[in-house]
């Protein structure tokens, strides 16, 4: 086969997998915390997007400063979902958590529609449009901003995770909300907390996804929803096996995409990842490296 | 005092628990019966879809909230019973009358093969398998063209019963209402019996269950076997109502309608499975009505119609779990016990 286009296609999956393992930790750290299956993930990117482009397009703010106001906002939109819908849901039912976040992802859907219409809305060219060569392949500037910055957030998460002490008190209210309770953690800051990250992240990964695009419309909302074969195979309780997952889903369904959609006509690259998700189910459930649930009555 | 005991069951396990019951379904019945003859083709339509939304509700409440076991698959469900009773009939010629229950036990045994990896996937794993399924059979019924038609679709010829085409709102009415009467009244039956008090076992407790003896494995197969069934032969009229399925009929958003169905109306109540169908079929509707009254004041109002009809879905589904956790059910009870 051809070596430019196989290596064209592994620098898209890489990029696409980045954003999804991006995404699947904003994911997997509200799923660790609270046990709740966000399902409006993929709003959340909307948001952060369409935020961001109303910015810069319509008030002419700066990219960078258009940048900041959209994590802003939306470690605020986080903070008040978290507060309105999920707290009051505590301790109920898993299907009334998961139908709470399809609720929501209808709302957030529907907000969006409202403001900012239907049509897709070109992006403003953030990075400069002429590629650069790796060897003979040309890649988009635009993937290696991309790629940079997802591996320098996921650098700077890990590091909160570990040295700061609000990050200690998530890994512990993850490990046991209890126990947590009991040495005086606020269980309350930290799922609020889970939400913000969830909805921040979220949000870069919709302006890098419309920004590598060109353009925003309302198909991003199904990035939310190939983030669960990304955490059902990273492991849904693990931010490594997430964005281990994320890369893996990313490179796959890049590598079916553009080998098997000739053969089959197309759409290949959209059931591939649901395909590796039953898969994944049916072999090991707790997946790559997410932790094995025990049973007790 | 032991037969008083007895008495007592009998009722409590009876369909009616009082001849007032009794006398305002029989009513209620003989009403339904009526419509087609002073309704409207516009509201015939819309009741057909209820029927056809409480149909598909029961069959995902028997699965969801009498098993435990949370589906997001029910439109993929609908799609395979629509598409295996649209392709019998158009290949074998048989009436499409006669493939609406082939086409149920033809998802029946698919909906057996989807629950298999149930036995080891709980809650949000299964919700997740059966989100995959979904999305896997959307992609068959694009691209596997020689039994789906691709995206164009199929063409359904109608049914005909002695002679006699079921071809409009009006007449397709005496088929989809009579179907979604017996649905109801044989799922309201399967939780008097062995098996639906098994599923109720293993929803509350799937070890327990098998502790006592109940075999888990074979009833949570049962149960995603009726309520595909159900789901199916839903979709199999949906077909015979519209008459022409495509891909697009059944996208993520009707199983997620379904879901909010059974949770709005009240999981694990038959009444409140066909409260919340009629609840979210007509809120649509009402909403179309609502913003033609007032687009003289705000035109605009009336392209966003999709988008408000969305925002007010999902503001009601966040609303119900909050405050009204047992749904429309739980109210019409409180408000049965009030008199």
């Amino acid at each position: 086969m051809d070596f430019t286009f196989l290596m064209q296609l592994l620098i898209n999956g890489l990029v696409v997998g980045s954003i999804y393992a991006l995404v699947a930790t904003g994911f997997v750290i509200i799923f660790k915390s609270s046990s709740a299956l966000n399902l409006a993930q993929g709003e959340f990117l909307m948001v952060g997007a369409y935020i961001c482009l109303y910015l810069v397009l319509q008030h002419k703010v700066p990219f960078i400063a258009a940048f900041v106001i959209t994590m802003l906002f939306s470690a605020l939109l986080g903070i008040v979902i978290e507060r309105t819908t999920l707290r009051p849901l505590l301790g109920s039912p898993v299907i009334s958590v998961i139908m709470a976040t399809l609720g929501l992802a209808s709302v957030l859907r529907a907000l969006l529609q409202i403001f900012f219409g239907v049509d897709t809305i070109p992006f403003p060219e953030i990075f400069p449009p002429e590629p650069v060569h790796i060897g003979p392949v040309p890649v988009s500037i635009g993937y290696l901003y991309s790629l940079c910055c997802v591996a320098v957030l996921l650098t700077a998460l890990t590091a909160f995770f570990k040295y700061t002490k609000s990050g200690l008190a998530m890994r512990a209210t993850a490990s046991s909300r209890q126990t947590a309770l009991s040495m005086g953690i606020s269980v309350k800051k930290v799922f609020a907390m889970s939400w913000c990250i969830a909805a921040m992240v979220s949000a870069i990964g919709g302006i890098l996804l419309g920004a590598i695009r060109g353009g925003v419309d309302m198909s991003l909302a199904n990035m939310g929803l190939k983030v669960l074969p990304v955490v059902i195979l990273g492991g849904m309780d693990s931010i490594a096996g997430a964005v281990l997952g994320g890369l893996i889903i990313g490179l796959l369904e890049n590598l079916c995409g553009g080998y098997l959609d000739p053969l089959v006509g197309g759409g290949v690259k959209e059931v591939v990842p649901y395909i590796a998700l039953v898969l994944i189910l049916m072999v090991r459930p707790s997946g790559l490296l997410g932790s094995r649930r025990i049973e007790r009555m | 005092m032991r037969e008083r005991i007895a008495l007592m069951i009998k009722a409590d396990m009876g369909l009616f628990h009082s001849k007032k019951s009794l006398a305002a379904t029989v009513s209620f019945l003989v009403c339904l019966m009526f419509v087609p003859v002073y309704g409207s083709s516009y509201v015939l339509d819309v009741v057909n879809r209820i029927g056809i939304a409480v149909i598909a509700a029961l069959g995902l409440n028997i699965l969801t909230g009498f098993t435990g076991l949370i589906s997001l698959g029910n439109a993929a469900f609908m799609a395979i019973g629509a598409y295996s009773a649209s392709w019998l009939a158009m290949r074998t010629g048989i009436n499409f009358i006669f493939c609406i229950p082939v086409a149920g036990i033809i998802t029946a045994a698919l909906g057996m093969v989807v629950g298999i990896p149930s036995l080891r996937l709980r809650g949000l794993y299964l919700a997740m398998a059966t989100l995959a399924a979904h999305f896997i059979v959307e992609f068959l019924a694009v691209h596997w063209e020689s039994v789906t038609g691709g995206v164009a679709g199929l063409t359904i010829s109608s049914p005909t019963v002695a002679g006699f085409a079921l071809d409009s709102d009006r007449t397709v009415y005496y088929l989809i209402i009579p179907t979604a009467i017996l649905s109801v009244l044989f799922v309201s039956n399967i939780f008097r019996t062995r098996v639906g008090r098994a599923f109720i076992a293993i929803r509350d407790q799937e070890m327990s269950a098998a502790v006592m003896g109940i075999d888990v494995f074979k009833y949570k197969l049962i149960s995603f076997a009726l309520s595909s069934f159900f789901a199916g032969v839903a979709g199999a009229l949906m077909a015979c109502q519209t008459r022409i399925i495509t891909p697009e009929n059944f996208p993520i958003s009707i199983a997620i309608d379904s879901l909010a169905m059974i949770i709005i109306g009240g999981l694990c109540s038959v009444i409140g499975t066909i409260f919340g169908a009629v609840f979210l079929t007509a809120l649509p509707e009402f909403l179309r009505l609502a913003t033609t009254a007032l687009a003289g004041s705000f035109p605009e109002l009336i392209g966003k119609l999709a988008s408000l009809k969305e925002l007010v879905f999902g503001l009601l589904v966040i609303l119900f779990l909050i405050f009204e956790p047992h749904g429309i059910s739980a109210i019409w009870q409180r408000t049965k016990n009030r008199f």
